[in-house]
């Protein structure tokens, strides 16, 4: 359970190309994390749940595939599970996801007050690549995004 | 001739993604194949080259769910092969490291993966809505065992304060208080777990396994001990670490990108909890010994079904030793012993979660690495999986029977889970299919 009131989590794998988008967005914002803030990856639905226990607010960064064009930055998605591109979200290595995770948050009455998905497509998932300019570009936009909106709602006193 | 095609869109609650086709001609199998069609891992290629100190991290990265075992074997391989060994309270706190590991990874197969089998429940998720107290306690032994990683590993996934040698910074007993009062709480849980999962209704199958396990004088091997063979009946055979290559084959197969390995020519040799249980019950705690024959477990388990209930018993014994292992913990008092680079080849093996994992590295003149072997537990059951789901569809197919097919994809699966695959780690896993043309 979390001991901050907001928690940054990134999910995926480092050896899937662009799959690492989630977990680079975490580690830059994780080396200096904005007050208030916790950063966690995860790597499975019940680490996700932990970590995500008892927050105002978590925001999980994860890659997807969902046609549009590599290093686009999807903000909305808020309604999960019904919102979700299944494709892109069921398509983690492992056989609980972020949906699973969210079923089991529900089901146990562990969700965060609100719960944000920030999705970067991604365009290679092939094992062992690097992940590519335009998603690496976006992992960076997204870190700087958030810690600059993560900073400016805690100095106004309200989340958002 | 009827032709029939039953297709399940991936097999659900094992790690990672794979498939299994079924022949079958006038009511007997032809053909059984459980195929793994992810790319294989690079890893032992991508080692090449690299320093001497790099393999516990690299291939930590092969499994989110058995990190751990990864680093221990890593570690222990390029230990052997430089002449340095861990023991004492370094030992003890690889140990540590390592229970905390099969109490996450098994609570997590337990609870979330294997018990809705047993239910009736389709998945974890439909379990916690109804039972929320029943996956409450799962998640809570869980997170015992994330903690004691963390505390010794810096951090619950992929640890980073492993290294050969040792490690680069040890807890002082102050900060592993906590954990231990969570542990205590955790083996009572584990307990209850125990007596829960003993009182499910198990089909009534045994198979007739030769078991491969490590094997310890002293305990119930987890980090290190020689390797055991046997079926259950009389003395185990045994050989050392660094004969493995010696016995262990393995061998391309065209439907699968996982290798299938045999055990002195033979394949289909069974790793992981029901053959940790068979080789090495007798060295479990005593409270895990208590457990397991409460629960009606004999010296033997032959019924994969019942794997849940070892697996249970192994969280008992894992929180017992631990608990045990930090009552007496004093601070070592450096975190590493040397380890220095010499051209040789080193053998190191551990019991993942799942199973025995095997590496061998050869160290060149420049100490880096010159070769890489990695033998994981799944791609070693891969064989013994494919005749366990011979034996189930077998009487069932038979001329005559026409079973829904959802039926008996769902029998395979649970077949499969038994073993708890990972295949993420033996490449990757499930979509099922069945042709009885």
């Amino acid at each position: 359970m979390s001991t901050e009131d907001t928690v940054v989590v990134g999910l995926g794998s480092d050896l899937r190309g662009d799959d690492a988008a989630g977990l680079a967005v975490a580690r830059l914002l994780g080396d200096a994390p904005p007050p208030g803030v916790a950063v966690e990856a995860c790597g499975d639905a019940a680490a996700l749940v932990e970590a995500w226990s008892g927050a105002a607010l978590a925001i999980v960064v994860d890659a997807v595939r969902t046609g549009a064009a590599p290093g686009t930055v999807h903000h909305r998605l808020p309604d999960l599970p019904a919102s979700l591109p299944a494709a892109g979200w069921h398509g983690g290595t492992h056989s609980l996801g972020l949906v699973d995770a969210v079923d089991l948050g529900r089901a146990l009455g562990r969700l965060p007050g609100e719960l944000v998905v920030v999705g970067i497509e991604g365009g290679d998932f092939t094992p062992g690549a690097p992940m590519t300019p335009p998603v690496l570009a976006a992992v960076r936009r997204t870190a700087r995004e958030l810690r600059e909106r993560l900073s400016r709602e805690r100095r106004a006193g309200r989340r958002r | 001739m009827t032709h029939k095609t039953v297709r399940i869109g991936g097999l659900t609650r094992v790690e990672g993604e794979g498939g299994l086709v079924v022949h079958a001609r006038d009511g007997r199998i032809t053909g059984l194949e459980l195929r793994i069609y992810e790319p294989p891992r690079f890893f032992e290629a991508l080692l090449r080259g690299r320093g001497h100190t790099e393999p516990p991290d690299i291939t930590a990265r092969i499994c989110g769910i058995c990190p751990v075992a990864y680093q221990m074997s890593a570690c222990q391989a390029i230990e052997a092969a430089c002449g340095a060994e861990v023991t004492g309270p370094l030992r003890d706190l690889r140990l540590l490291l390592y229970y905390g590991e099969w109490i996450e990874s098994h609570a997590l197969h337990v609870y979330l993966l294997h018990a809705p089998d047993f239910l009736g429940y389709d998945s974890g998720i439909a379990l916690a809505a109804d039972r929320r107290d029943l996956v409450e306690r799962g998640l809570a032994l869980k997170k015992a065992g994330n903690e004691l990683i963390a505390v010794i590993g810096g951090r619950p996934i992929h640890p980073v304060n492993v290294r050969v040698g040792g490690f680069y910074r040890v807890p002082a007993r102050a900060e592993l208080a906590p954990v231990a009062e969570r542990l205590r709480r955790a083996r009572d849980d584990a307990l209850a777990t125990v007596a829960w999962v003993a009182g499910f209704d198990f089909p009534d199958v045994e198979h007739d396994y030769r078991f491969l396990a490590l094997s310890h004088p002293e305990e119930y091997a987890i980090l290190s001990g020689g390797v055991a063979t046997g079926d259950g009946r009389g003395t185990p055979e045994g050989f050392a670490v660094e004969d493995w290559p010696e016995h262990v084959i393995e061998e391309q197969v065209p439907h699968s990108t996982a290798l299938h390995a045999r055990l002195d020519g033979e394949s289909g040799y069974l790793v992981g909890a029901l053959a940790r249980y068979a080789l090495n019950a007798a060295r479990l705690s005593p409270l895990a010994r208590e457990a397991a024959a409460a629960a009606g477990l004999g010296p033997v388990c032959r019924n994969p079904f019942r794997a849940i209930v070892v697996r249970a018993v192994e969280i008992v014994h894992a929180c017992d030793e631990a608990l045990r292992i930090l009552d007496g913990y004093t601070e070592p008092d450096r975190p590493s012993v040397p380890v220095e680079p010499r051209p040789g080849v080193g053998h190191g093996a551990s019991e993942a979660p799942r199973g025995t994992l095997y590496h061998r590295y050869r160290l060149d003149e420049d100490g880096l690495v010159a070769e890489a072997d990695i033998v994981p537990p799944t791609a070693q059951n891969q064989a013994r999986i494919e005749e366990d789901l011979r034996d189930l569809l077998a009487p069932r197919l038979a001329p005559g029977l026409d079973p829904p097919e959802t039926e008996l994809a769902a029998l395979c699966e649970r077949a499969i889970r038994n073993h708890d695959p990972c295949i993420s780690c033996s490449a990757h896993f499930l979509d099922f299919r069945l042709d009885r043309g």
